[in-house]
């Protein structure tokens, strides 16, 4: 029994004390991008065997992290602004885009039946619209039938830049929802459920008979969940697809953005879906660990060169080339480690 | 024939010493920790409750924007699901105790004693998970609809019962920390119903009292300081509760009178949003949080000790 | 209706209702674990033993979460059990009724009974704010500050049932109490010990919350203590949660893989002292 037990505990600390050949990068945040951060980082483990542990902890959670320096970066929906990357010595630049789709959970209705605009739907998450069958949502579907369900709405618990993204454009849409909620990653919902992660969302809204959500699109097509949709800026409706959230991002203005700060919520066109958004990464501008940073970043040039394919399985938009470029000047004058730049360029 | 040698007797009171001082500072540790527990959560706390001062417990607001916390509606949340499991459990483990020790025949007592424990074995996230997904549609479909078409005529109660039928909230909380207490409080109770001299039964039995009647007004009152301990330390497990609450609490920052309605619970809010919390002030509220919890459960189960405690002094005297 | 027949209503009345309590804890018991088994070995399979958590929308398998489980738990152990045996032992042997020792087994108390999110804010803020990083370590000593009350409390019960007799016998023998407790009553108390350490380990591998903040998780495969470790409470915690069916699948078989374990250590733990307990009685 002595002898088994000296073995048992000599096994387990030799396993431990083995550590992983390869190398491990840590990032922490938004669970917006997390599916195609999982996917690209198991397609890249198995090409280089580098692993990228992602925890989708929300935006809020990556910002805290990377602040605390606990990972290698943080992933966040919502931008910082300018000072606040100044005062925590952060490097922002964005990832991929994507789009944020309300889904419902109503009898009969199937995906992308219902339609609805920013009005209506910041009604419906300030407790105005209670039921399904209110005339304002009637007006906008005249010919689709309603049943008289109450409405649970269904919003993130927890911080996320899904959030900012939905409640910015609510704010956009609604005056009175601006100064009754805000826009920002966390807030204080009058009425409604509160789900964890975009996964949280997408689970409480197919579980709930009569709910309303929002999530990441990839999560709403991956569950084939009933998405709405919208009437845009420019007074059309649109679809959420790769083509919307493109013709969004089409009329960006990356190259005067400061720190890449740029909101593409409710942008004009006809084509454009109202409620698209970047994802960003943080990176300390004088990292404490330059081998992790550049090793991360070595990822990214992998991801944002090879990785459009997967991304546009998913229904994200990868970055268009010039912005790609952009991007890596970004690394190679802003991440500085012990006097030289830490991005080599490959 | 050296029976005692001097330098084995010397090096034997070294070896005492050196296993006393082991054993004390491993108690000391204990201590510590819980000393190094405190002391972290209020130096953690400390730069809340200096901001917002005694108007913190009595805030409902949680507004992450314009960085006002108040923590009213997690305390009403744990206090409510707390209350709703205890009028649940306590009947109940009441009636499991009182089956075991005077019912049930010999052969099936080991086996249903048994059973009942496994129950307090399930570790809480299954409870959290088997709330969402059984628990929670069964009362989405069923019990909450009926819950409010009856309540709606009835005065006062009708304020209980209001609102759509979401299926989780704080009504499904309360139900799942009750599945998870009962075990304890049925345990402790059992215990205790065991420890009441036969004799006193008997001498109720020979005076021709019925067996609810022995148990009520014999059993009862001498196992009194035991059962209230017991409730007590179901009470302190109730309040702590994280996972299983999580899953089914519904998350939302807000004191409704209607049971049916989505609220928090200290635990729960920490779990959601700590590891998110930007900012000093709102990770500090949290921790704040953590330190109100902290302080309720010491009390309660300083409470539940010391009657405990009484009761083993009467039972050994 | 006579005062005798109310008298016997109400004892029939009320012993119904006993024995329906008794049924509802039962059938809740009965329904969880039904709930587990179907769902759970619905989703097992050899895969789930060999493969790592996949990324969204894959086939995968549980292998790094049991692997972290099994390691932080076992670690926690090594770390809190010894602590908790030489505590309890103080309090039995050393102290026993000394001011310090009321003290400290009332505080073991409050831990025993505290709830383990606050264990997991004060390891997160000792440790991995200090490392600066989410650490396996971190986990385990979280699991360990929650392994240390079960251990102290079973160590001093079981120490002070051990007949006085066998202690005196050992110090006419010439023993200091050192050895006495080594040589004598260890071994006298070692199965209702290793009850105390198998509650222990049950307790530690269900939990989840303390956690959150000190091991995170890990999509790969990790044996790095200084490093975030899958485990298996947190990644049910993640998967559950998810609209991904190979997800929820997984979180079902995961919550299965700990419920089982920690029902047959439980059960172990209750034979064993049993055992232990009838042996006594035949002395």
């Amino acid at each position: 029994m002595k002898l088994m037990c000296r073995l048992m505990i000599s096994a387990v600390t030799a396993a431990c004390l083995v550590g992983t050949a390869a190398a491990e990068i840590s990032g922490a945040g938004a669970t917006f991008p997390y599916p195609i951060y999982a996917k690209w980082a198991d397609a890249y483990k198995k090409l280089t065997g580098v692993g990228l542990n992602y925890q989708s902890i929300g935006s809020g959670g990556g910002i805290k992290q990377i602040e605390a320096n606990t990972v290698t970066f943080g992933a966040s929906d919502m931008p910082l602004k300018p000072d606040a990357l100044k005062t925590a010595g952060l490097l922002q630049f964005p990832m991929i885009i994507g789009g944020v789709v309300p889904v419902v959970n109503i009898k009969g209705i199937a995906p992308g039946q219902l339609e609805l605009d920013g009005a209506t739907i910041a009604s419906i998450y300030l407790g105005e619209i209670t039921s399904w069958d209110d005339p304002k949502i009637k007006r906008l579907n005249p010919k689709l039938a309603l049943p008289a369900t109450d409405i649970a709405p269904v919003y993130r618990s927890d911080g996320s830049g899904t959030n900012f993204l939905f409640t910015d454009y609510l704010s956009k849409a609604s005056p009175k929802f601006k100064s009754t909620v805000g826009a920002n990653s966390s807030v204080q919902w009058p009425v409604g459920i509160g789900a964890k992660g975009n996964e949280g969302v997408a689970n409480m809204t197919t579980q709930t008979d009569g709910a309303i959500g929002y999530v990441e699109y990839a999560y709403a097509k991956q569950n084939k969940m009933a998405y709405a949709e919208l009437i845009n800026k420019a007074g059309k409706p649109v679809q959420p697809s790769a083509e919307s959230f493109q013709a969004a991002a089409a009329s960006a203005d990356w190259t005067h953005a400061d720190s890449y700060y740029l909101i593409l919520t409710d942008q004009d066109g006809p084509k454009s879906w109202p409620i698209t958004g970047a994802s960003f990464i943080l990176v300390h501008k004088d990292p404490s660990d330059a081998a992790a940073v550049d090793a991360a970043l070595k990822f990214f040039a992998w991801a944002l060169k090879d990785g459009g394919a997967m991304a546009a399985e998913l229904d994200y938009v990868p970055l268009p080339a010039p912005l790609v470029a952009q991007v890596e000047a970004t690394w190679k004058a802003g991440i500085i480690s012990a006097g030289h730049p830490v991005w080599t360029g490959k | 024939m050296a029976i005692i040698d001097p330098r084995h007797a010397a090096k034997q009171v070294v070896y005492e010493r050196i296993f006393r001082n082991c054993t004390l500072v491993a108690a000391l540790l204990v201590l510590l920790i819980l000393g190094g527990v405190a002391v972290s959560l209020v130096h953690g706390a400390w730069p809340a409750l200096r901001h917002f001062g005694f108007g913190f417990v009595i805030q409902e607001v949680w507004n992450p924007v314009t960085e006002e916390f108040g923590a009213l509606a997690p305390i009403y949340g744990t206090l409510v699901t707390s209350l709703i499991a205890m009028a649940l459990a306590v009947p109940a483990a009441f009636g499991i105790a009182l089956f075991l020790t005077e019912l049930c025949p010999p052969v099936l007592k080991r086996p249903i004693g048994v059973a009942v424990e496994l129950l307090a074995a399930v570790p809480s996230i299954i409870f959290g998970i088997w709330g969402l997904f059984e628990l929670a549609p069964l009362l989405q479909r069923y019990v909450e609809p009926w819950l409010i078409k009856h309540a709606h005529s009835v005065p006062g109660i009708h304020e209980l019962f209001k609102g759509p039928p979401y299926g989780i909230g704080i009504l499904t909380a309360g139900i799942v920390l009750a599945i998870m207490v009962l075990p304890f409080i049925a345990a402790t109770m059992r215990d205790v119903f065991d420890t009441v001299p036969v004799m006193l039964k008997e001498s109720g039995y020979g005076l021709g009292a019925t067996t609810w009647e022995v148990i009520w007004n014999v059993v009862v009152p001498h196992s009194r300081v035991g059962v209230v301990g017991g409730i007590m330390l179901g009470l302190g497990r109730a309040l702590g509760e994280t996972m299983a609450v999580t899953f089914v609490i519904g998350n939302a920052h807000r004191i409704s009178t209607s049971l049916l309605a989505p609220g928090t619970t200290i635990s729960s809010s920490i779990a959601n949003e700590f590891t998110e919390a930007v900012g000093d002030l709102y990770t500090s509220s949290l921790i704040a949080l953590g330190l109100i919890l902290f302080i309720l459960t010491f009390a309660v189960i300083a409470l539940a000790q010391l009657m405990l405690r009484r009761l083993e002094r009467r039972v050994a005297a | 209706m006579n005062r005798r027949t109310l008298r016997k209503a109400k004892n029939v009345a009320f012993l119904v209702l006993s024995l329906l309590a008794t049924l509802t804890g039962l059938v809740c018991l009965g329904a969880i674990l039904w709930t587990l088994l179907s769902h759970g070995l619905a989703g097992m399979s050899t895969h789930v033993f060999t493969q790592m958590t996949p990324p969204p929308g894959s086939e995968g398998g549980l292998l790094n979460a049991i692997y972290g489980s099994a390691v932080m738990t076992l670690l926690g152990i090594l770390i809190g059990a010894p602590i908790g045996v030489l505590a309890g032992t103080y309090l039995a042997e050393y102290g026993r009724h000394s001011r310090l020792c009321v003290i400290v087994r009332f505080i073991n108390d409050v831990l025993l009974s505290a709830p383990s999110i606050i264990i997991g804010l004060f390891i997160y803020q000792i440790v991995v704010v200090r490392m600066g990083h989410f650490s396996a370590l971190a986990g385990a000593l979280a699991l360990a500050v929650l392994a240390i009350p079960v251990t102290l409390r079973t160590t001093e019960d079981m120490l002070n049932l051990v007949p006085s007799g066998m202690k005196d016998a050992s110090a006419a023998l010439g023993a200091y109490t050192w050895r006495t407790i080594i040589s004598v009553l260890y071994p006298a108390a070692r199965s209702g010990i290793v009850t105390g350490l198998l509650l222990a380990i049950a307790r530690i591998s269900g939990e989840t919350a303390p956690l959150l903040f000190t091991a995170l998780n890990n999509q790969f495969w990790s044996t790095q203590l200084n490093a975030p470790m899958a485990n298996l409470p947190v990644v049910i915690f993640q998967f559950a949660l998810s609209p991904y069916k190979e997800w929820q699948d997984l979180a079902w078989s995961g919550a299965l893989i700990i419920t089982l374990s920690i029902l047959v250590l439980s059960v172990s733990a209750r034979i064993v002292l049993a055992l232990m307990q009838s042996d006594r009685g035949l002395r």
